[in-house]
């Protein structure tokens, strides 16, 4: 027992000290391709393979054996420094970074309910609906118009509350979101996984069917014209000035209200981030995070340990759904306007798409899939449906087959197959990868200890810390997702 | 022609007929009764007020007046989902599998006949042909349809579900929504590649269209024509020879024998030399079909079909499905007349009951509510027996 401990410590200090030297050349790598990245993204702002150069430098971070200080210091400076001014210098890239964000905090959200307690929720996104109506009624004069038929504001109609009251609201999307989803757990947790995903998903479309229609008999939801205009929280004046001064040499421009709007709810998406991820990996290790994730690996066992398998469903479903409605109220205040339609069913699958291709239950994999899928969406798929807009403006053709690009069909717009993302990147991956691009940590550590282990009996002195991942696809293809 | 007539043959014959007469029977009395039951005691309040208003006569009447067309419309309705309804319940009662995808199997079963009928129409070959030849066409249409719709489940099955056989139940499932959204951008990539445009209108041709006047009631003074369309005819007609055929199939052939024996216990039927793999790709090949004809039959009944049109019809096929108990034939058949007719019922009425508050547009969510319902109260569905959990 005590030469084991003692083996550990050994152990443990040999890394690290391997950790240190190597990390002198990482410093040194990983400053030199964030500044490439920086510059190259501030010099021409247009290129796609600078913002992926660029964006590729987080997970490099999260990678390199790097002390953990130096890597939450330099991701700091990225995202709170770099970012913003690579941003407001192409607006665009704050767009496609606020996206991934706002997408990264509801699938963070989503993988407490998929990833944790391996519930299938296909309806996530009316969690997130909830909390957009929520601010989106109370933050806009449709409690004036209740008796209005949609689209016939009377001008002059004011605003039910202060627009700072947006804060408040924050935290009543997260109780109102939590409270629906123990309201819609409570009836359907007792059901096996498959039925639960059917109902989620009936649910979803409820809520987006109430959406549409709640115009009348009182006008709520203002049918599916959705409701405009959502007030912002006010940003004060004085601080906008000192930042201009600050900014707009950098930026070349003169930096507008809008872009400090959405400077500041990428912030703010970002906050959200921040405490989605310290309570997750607070829960990861907690009483009800290891009983969760009993309940996923076997309900039936998880019971006779004597684990509360409602309620802690229940508690899964609510903590999911409290994120996504907290998301929810951010995304009515940044667009001002909420509709039916960004409610969807495809929502739902996207966001359960960005957590299988990271990894279920794996807080770093479940972002990187985010990031992948909407630079994918937003980026890849555009940018091809530009590049087949150009060919066919131009007069080249195929050459072997004397193919003029002239004749492509103008259906063929990539920037509107999203479907036929989600759906090969959620069939290849339950395939080949069902644990994700990045398996969770759980059960990485769980296979590099059983190998520790297996080294040790080999090499008594204790190898170098083996590379798990070999042998770990085979056994995560076994145990599977969910 | 013994063989034919032999008791067994006969009776899985018969039986699934007698069954549908009761079911519909059934459920259409009791919903009757209940509409009814319901106007009764709201006359006099001011929903009976309204009524008089805005038609000239009271709840009851109208309602009354309103039911003979209703029930003929539910059943139509009803039969349509019983046919989607009886892939996804060929597929769970074998792998206890929610085919995701079924959908859009039906989906591409619609578009293959809608295309094979439009191109017939654009050679000219529909132009004032006898009834005999469009019924031989649309004939034809829904056999290409079935071949493609059971080709393209056979293939899926294949790529995307048998390399999954043995993981945890939610890893195929997430692997059939994704089969789903690729099929989905599939067909629209295929179809506006080809044609242009996603959005098909089957063309008219035949006497599909016309009305046949069923009887004329007197009710309450006023006289009512029940009047039912043809290609409604064809769409009952062609469900209940799809539900005989499949009930004759798996309950009297030896195929149907090797299917029951795999839902039942893989290992054993495996050992018992049956190729589980091809019995399985069977089913899948028998639901596609199966599915494919619905989709024609759909595109029949509603005309106009997009690459989405699958999306709605199988969740409600799917709840019909469950409704009536999973993996149980005649189950499917009883819970799609039930959705049907409970859905006609609610987008004639709902509207009239709440004075206009909440309109037909809420029939869609009608089949969650019910579908939560039966979970809640009974997973098992209103025929399926109670059954454990399979390991």
């Amino acid at each position: 027992m005590n030469k084991g401990l003692l083996n550990q410590f050994s152990q443990q200090a040999h890394t690290l000290l391997a950790e240190l030297k190597k990390s002198k050349n990482a410093t040194i790598f990983i400053l030199a391709y964030l500044a490439i990245g920086t510059i190259w993204v501030y010099l021409s702002p247009r290129s796609l393979l600078a913002f992926l150069l660029f964006i590729s430098s987080a997970i490099l971070i999260y990678y390199l054996p790097l002390t953990t200080r130096f890597k939450i210091g330099l991701s700091a400076v990225m995202l709170l420094v770099l970012v913003p001014i690579l941003g407001v210098r192409n607006i665009f890239y704050l767009e496609v970074i606020f996206q991934i964000s706002v997408f990264a905090a509801l699938a963070l959200g989503l993988n407490i309910v998929v990833g944790f307690a391996g519930l299938l929720d296909l309806g996530y996104v009316a969690f997130y609906a909830v909390g957009a109506y929520l601010w989106a009624f109370f933050g806009s004069q449709q409690p004036y118009l209740l008796y209005e038929i949609p689209g016939t504001a009377p001008p002059g109609t004011p605003f039910l509350l202060p627009a700072d009251m947006f804060y408040l609201f924050m935290f009543l999307g997260i109780i109102l979101a939590a409270f629906t989803g123990i309201l819609l757990g409570l009836p359907v947790l007792r059901l096996r996984g498959d039925y639960l995903a059917i109902v989620t998903l009936g649910f979803g479309e409820v809520i987006r069917v109430l959406a549409n229609n709640l115009d009348k008999p009182l006008n709520i939801t203002n049918g599916p014209q959705g409701i405009t205009p959502i007030q912002r929280p006010s940003l004060p004046e004085p601080l906008l000035n000192a930042l201009r001064a600050v900014l707009n040499p950098i930026v070349g421009h003169n930096v507008t209200e809008g872009e400090f709007y959405n400077l500041f709810f990428y912030l703010l998406a970002l906050l959200v981030i921040l405490v989605v991820i310290v309570v997750v990996r607070r829960l990861d290790d907690s009483k009800i995070g290891r009983a969760w994730i009993a309940i996923r690996e076997d309900e039936t066992a998880a019971i006779a340990m004597g684990i509360p398998l409602v309620r802690l469903k229940l508690a899964a479903f609510a903590a999911g759904a409290s994120f996504a409605g907290v998301m929810g109220v951010l995304f009515a205040a940044s667009r001002t306007f909420v509709s039916p339609e960004s409610f969807s069913f495809m929502q739902s699958i996207g966001v359960l798409s960005m957590v299988i291709l990271g990894g279920l239950g794996s807080i770093p994999g479940v972002i990187v899939g985010a990031a992948v899928v909407i630079i994918l969406n937003l980026q890849v798929l555009q940018g091809l449906s530009l590049y087949l807009s150009q060919l066919r403006q131009s007069d080249a053709v195929i050459p072997i087959i004397n193919f003029a690009w002239k004749n492509l069909s103008t259906q063929l717009d990539p920037a509107k197959y999203q479907r036929m993302l989600f759906g090969i990147i959620l069939i290849v991956m339950m395939i080949y990868r069902p644990a994700g691009l990045i398996p969770a940590e759980r059960r990485k550590r769980e296979l590099t200890r059983e190998e520790i282990l297996e080294n040790e009996e080999l090499h008594p002195d204790g190898g170098d810390a083996p590379n798990p991942t070999g042998q770990s696809t085979s056994g995560e293809a076994k145990h599977g997702a969910a | 022609m013994r063989r034919l007539l032999n008791a067994t043959v006969l009776i899985e014959i018969l039986r699934p007929l007698g069954q549908i007469a009761v079911f519909v029977a059934g459920a259409g009395l009791i919903l009757s009764a209940l509409m009814l039951g319901m106007a009764v005691l709201l006359r006099g309040s001011t929903v009976d007020a309204t009524t008089m208003k805005n038609y000239g006569v009271d709840l009851f009447t109208y309602t009354l007046v309103n039911l003979p067309q209703v029930l003929i419309d539910g059943v139509t309705i009803g039969f349509v989902y019983a046919a989607i309804a009886l892939g996804y319940t060929m597929v769970y009662g074998v792998l206890e599998f929610i085919n995701f995808a079924h959908s859009e199997i039906f989906a591409i079963g619609a578009f293959v006949g809608v295309e094979v009928l439009i191109a017939l129409d654009n050679s000219g070959r529909l132009d004032g042909i006898p009834y005999t030849m469009a019924y031989f066409w649309l004939f034809l249409a829904v056999l290409a349809a079935m071949v493609a719709a059971g080709a393209t489940a056979v293939a899926m099955e294949r790529i995307a579900y048998r390399p999954l056989r043995g993981a945890p139940r939610l890893v195929p499932l997430i692997s059939a929504i994704g089969v789903s959204f690729f099929l989905q951008d599939a067909i629209r990539l295929i179809e506006s590649l080809t044609t242009g445009q996603f959005h098909r209108i089957i063309p008219t041709f035949g006497n599909f269209d016309q009305q046949i006047s069923l009887a004329s009631l007197y009710i309450v003074g006023t006289k009512i024509d029940l009047v039912m369309q043809v290609k409604s005819v064809i769409v009952i007609v062609s469900a209940i020879v799809m539900v005989v055929g499949l009930n004759y199939l798996v309950n009297a052939t030896k195929l149907g024998k090797a299917i029951r024996s795999v839902a039942q216990d893989r290992v054993t039927a495996n050992l018992m030399g049956i190729n589980v793999n091809r019995i399985i790709a069977m089913t899948f090949l028998i639901g596609g079909t199966l599915g494919g004809a619905a989709g024609v039959l759909f595109a029949l009944k509603f005309t106009r079909i997009d690459p989405f049109v699958g999306f709605f019809p199988g969740l409600k096929a799917f709840t019909a499905a469950v409704l009536g108990g999973i993996g149980n034939i005649t189950g499917a058949l009883l819970g799609g007349l039930v959705l049907g007719m409970l859905e006609t019922f609610s987008g004639s009425y709902l509207s009239v009951f709440t004075m206009g508050a909440f309109g037909a547009e809420y029939k869609d969510i009608l089949a969650f509510a019910i579908l939560i319902l039966v979970l809640i109260f009974r997973p098992s569905g209103l025929l399926g027996e109670q059954v454990g959990q399979k390991a």
